[in-house]
């Protein structure tokens, strides 16, 4: 075959596919959410916003982002110099530590479920120290706090291996040599991080970052097993309206503003982390 | 092996980090580990034990939970249909990706930096939401409620990294090798069947597995896309509310345990495959 349009006859069924389940679907949803049927409106938008969860599951949904998301970068960047330093074990730890890489979202709720639930461990270990003689109903409308810290750490538990899987790599990328050169002239631990680490490990924080978040934003099946109703998301009120409710345009008009936020966020995060120009490793 | 290394530093200052550093790793590896193996316990308690108060820290390894989770009535289905369904998207992803990563690690071609925005821009998406549109379109073809129709859904999340990954490995073999075959008489798909695929084979197999999990665990779409046949994630979700608590540890249990085997399959390539996708 002609090596010119080889190239093209190998990519074309991944671009056929994309276009009619990626890119058609969204022209599909953006017409949901803009008609009544057959003319264009923004009634479907007004209804969704206007209803008295909105503003809640907004709030929750960006809260728990910016809960979770910092402390998963920090935790995932401690583990990735932790292991990139290590010369024993270091396959079995990596093995254990990226476990939750594979542990679906449902899963870790119904997990974190087994520690938080009425008789669950956490209720368990505070009566064996002692500190209750009956088990508490932590998961409950009257400990908001509790149900947010539960949900919270089943994010944190399960996708931060995301993340240290992305930086792992980047870190790999990273020449030894300069680490060298850094020692040689007497730079501490701390500064080789500060100095080395963190601005040439930059690419891999944009992947790790905007992956992150757009998975934060569409935490569903975590809050479905722990909060129920109790803690209303973006992405669990699109799945009322289109289930519940059977509202498909105004689920579609959800899906339009969660669509937005994520693109917002993406671009922000590659403005902020942006790789000048021929810098790159 | 400290003393191997034991440097201008001196022993007493180096005893205290290196002890530090060894309880933060078995620390974070806890972790990780601890909430699984309180999920075990769970799963292998007998429905009774699963409510009790306080309870035990060893699993009393009754099969209680197990059997109740296996005679409940429509989830061997959706555990097959989980199978089926996954089954479905590591075909179709590999089938339909690996040519694009070949094509992406040895050719130059016009548009090629376009095709490679296109699959990085379904990574910058909540693809599930797909599933909104599509379960109209679905009815109209008559796909809805199909296993099929849901793996061409979780294909499209699987597709990226089949890709991307794929591109990697394939990078990964020197086309040397290649030309030498042609050399020798072999045409580009002969030298592609004979000499890059045994190479390549495992790695694609580390992608299959990847592609497999992706849609075993996916909840919202199979959520929204079926109703009849429900897949095990949408089988559980769906009867959060209803379900006692030991099917609901025991259907997480059986999630869970394809996961752990599975990363352990792939995890030699889980590295290589993320470093080059950053690029």
């Amino acid at each position: 075959m002609n090596a010119g349009i080889l190239p093209y006859v190998l990519i074309l069924p991944v671009t056929l596919f994309l276009c009619v389940f990626f890119l058609y679907p969204f022209v599909l949803v953006a017409q949901q959410a803009f008609s009544d049927g057959s003319n264009f409106t923004l009634e479907n938008f007004r209804e969704i916003t206007s209803h008295w969860k909105f503003p809640i599951s907004l709030k929750n949904t960006l809260l728990l982002a910016a809960a979770v998301v910092p402390v998963q970068l920090a935790l995932a960047l401690l583990m990735a110099t932790m292991v990139t330093r290590m010369q024993k074990g270091r396959d079995i730890v990596l093995y254990i530590w990226t476990i939750p890489l594979g542990i679906s979202d449902l899963a870790a709720g119904i997990i974190w479920l087994a520690i938080f639930d009425q008789s669950g461990f956490l209720n368990s270990m505070m009566s064996g120290m002692g500190l209750i003689d009956k088990p508490l109903n932590l998961l409950s409308y009257q400990n908001p706090g509790i149900v947010f810290l539960a949900i919270a750490l089943a994010e944190i538990w399960r996708a931060t291996a995301i993340m240290l899987v992305i930086l792992v790599a980047g870190i790999g990328l990273i020449p030894k040599e300069y680490y060298e050169a850094a020692e040689v002239f007497g730079a501490s631990p701390w500064k080789r991080f500060l100095r080395i680490t963190l601005p040439l490990l930059r690419p891999s924080l944009q992947t790790a970052l905007v992956l992150r978040v757009i998975l934060a934003f569409e935490i569903f099946a975590v809050v479905a097993a722990l909060g129920g109703t109790l803690f209303p998301v973006l992405m669990g009120e699109t799945y009322s309206y289109q289930f519940d409710l059977l509202n498909n345009r105004a689920a579609a008009a959800m899906a339009l503003i969660i669509l937005a936020i994520s693109i917002g966020f993406t671009l922000i995060i590659l403005r902020v982390l942006r790789v000048p120009k021929g810098a790159s490793i | 092996m400290t003393d191997a290394v034991a440097s201008d530093l001196g022993a007493d200052t180096r005893k205290p980090a290196r002890f530090l550093y060894i309880s933060a790793v078995v620390l974070l590896c806890a972790w990780v580990i601890v909430p699984i193996y309180f999920l075990l316990i769970n799963t292998l308690s007998s429905p009774e034990t699963v409510t009790s108060f306080p309870k035990p820290f060893i699993p009393e390894f009754d099969l209680g939970s197990l059997t109740f989770f296996a005679g409940f009535a429509g989830i061997l289905t959706a555990l097959k249909n989980s199978v089926v369904v996954a089954g479905l998207t590591m075909i179709m992803s590999i089938a339909i990706g690996a040519p694009a990563g070949y094509a992406l690690s040895r050719f130059d071609f016009p548009g090629k930096g376009l095709f490679r925005l296109l699959i990085l821009l379904t990574r910058a998406f909540p693809l599930p939401l797909l599933a909104l549109p599509l379960a109209v379109l679905f009815i109209r073809t008559g796909l809805d409620d199909t296993a099929f129709g849901l793996a061409l859904v979780h294909t499209t999340l699987a597709i990226p990294f089949a890709v991307l990954i794929t591109f990697s490995l394939f990078s990964g073999i020197p086309i040397e090798l290649e030309e030498a075959a042609w050399t020798l008489g072999c045409t580009r798909l002969t030298a592609f069947t004979k000499v890059v695929l045994p190479l390549i084979l495992p790695g694609i197999t580390a992608s299959a597995i990847f592609a497999f999990v992706i849609s075993w665990n996916e909840v919202f779409a199979a959520a929204v896309l079926t109703i009849e046949n429900r897949t095990l994630t949408a089988f559980l979700l769906q009867n959060l509310d209803t379900s006692p608590l030991h099917l609901k540890f025991a259907g997480g249990f059986i999630l869970v345990v394809p996961a752990l085997i599975f990363i352990f399959a792939v995890r030699k390539y889980l590295f290589a495959m993320w470093g080059i996708a950053n690029r």
